[in-house]
C-alpha cells in the first residue's frame, strides 16, 4: 500500500480574505459527539468539569475556551472539540469519534454577521448572538453549527463532505457584503 | 411561516421537515384489528382550524416536535418535544 497523506478538509480552498473578512480553516483537534445517558446529564456534566474544565452546555449555549469547548449540538447532542474525552465520560454518556467528519472554519472581520445574515435564516447579530452562544441552523441550504468565538468571529462546523459548497456559500456573501462598501 | 421549536425558539419554516398529523403518537398495538390500523395508516381529518402536527427540526436541533397550529388564521398554538409526549 502506498504511503498516504492527509488532508485537511479545506485544503486548497482556504485561506479567503475578502474586503475586510477573512475566512480560515481551523484546527480544532479532536471532534467527539457525546450523546448523554438517559438520568446522566448532570453526572456527566460533573465529570466534563473535572476532566476538561467546562460543564455540559445548556441548549443553545457552549461552554469551554478555545482549544476545549463543548458545543451544543442539537436535540440532547453535545460535540467536544479539542480535547481526547476522558476515560470518566464514558461512563455516561454515547462517545463518537467525528473528527474527520467535520470541517471547522473561522470567519473573522468586522461585518461578519452581515455575511452570515445573507445565509443564515437567523439573527446572529452581536446584540441577540455573543460568545457563550451557539446555534444549529442553516448555512444557504445546508445544516451548519454556528459559534461566536471573538467579537467579530464566528466558528463554523458543516460536514466535511460539503465544505466546497460551504466556501463557495460563503464566498459569494462575502464578495455581496464587500461590494456594497 | 416560523414554527417555534422547544430547544432553539421562533424559527424559519425552511428549518423544518412536514411530517404530517401527530397520529404516530398513538400508534395502534399489533392486534388492534384491520379497522384500527386502516384508520391509523390511511384516515386523516382535513381540519379548517385547530391541528396537531409532526414536524422534524431537520435544519437545527434535530429534534422531532408536534405543532399545535390553527390552519384558518395561521396562529402557532405550541409546540412540544415528541420524545416528552410520547413518554
Amino acid at each position: 500500500m502506498g504511503e498516504l497523506i492527509a488532508k485537511t478538509p479545506c485544503e486548497g480552498l482556504l485561506p479567503l480574505n475578502v474586503g475586510a473578512i477573512s475566512l480560515h480553516e481551523v484546527d480544532a483537534g479532536a471532534i467527539y459527539s457525546v450523546t448523554p445517558f438517559k438520568g446522566h446529564r448532570e453526572a456527566l456534566s460533573q465529570v466534563l468539569k473535572s476532566a476538561h474544565g467546562m460543564t455540559c452546555p445548556a441548549a443553545n449555549r457552549a461552554t469551554g475556551k478555545a482549544g476545549a469547548r463543548a458545543i451544543w449540538f442539537g436535540h440532547s447532542a453535545i460535540m467536544l472539540v479539542g480535547p481526547t474525552p476522558d476515560a470518566s465520560l464514558f461512563e455516561h454518556a454515547a462517545i463518537v469519534d467525528q473528527s474527520d467528519a467535520w470541517a471547522v472554519v473561522r470567519l473573522e472581520g468586522a461585518g461578519a454577521e452581515d455575511v452570515l445574515a445573507r445565509l443564515v435564516p437567523v439573527d446572529l447579530r452581536p446584540a441577540h448572538f455573543k460568545r457563550g452562544h451557539t446555534a444549529r441552523s442553516l448555512l444557504f441550504h445546508m445544516t451548519a453549527s454556528i459559534t461566536p468565538v471573538g467579537d467579530t468571529a464566528f466558528q463554523i462546523m458543516v460536514f466535511r463532505s460539503m465544505v466546497g459548497s460551504l466556501v463557495h456559500d460563503l464566498k459569494r456573501a462575502m464578495e455581496g457584503v464587500a461590494a456594497r462598501g | 411561516m416560523r414554527i417555534s421549536c422547544p430547544h432553539c425558539g421562533e424559527r424559519d419554516r425552511r428549518e423544518f421537515y412536514y411530517r404530517g398529523a401527530a397520529v404516530d403518537l398513538e400508534r395502534p398495538a399489533p392486534d388492534a384489528g384491520e379497522a384500527a390500523w386502516d384508520d391509523f395508516v390511511y384516515l386523516r381529518d382535513n381540519p379548517a382550524g385547530v391541528t396537531r402536527e409532526l414536524w422534524y427540526h431537520e435544519g437545527g436541533c434535530g429534534a422531532w416536535i408536534v405543532v399545535t397550529r390553527d390552519t384558518v388564521t395561521h396562529d402557532m398554538l405550541g409546540s412540544e418535544l415528541a420524545s416528552e409526549v410520547s413518554a
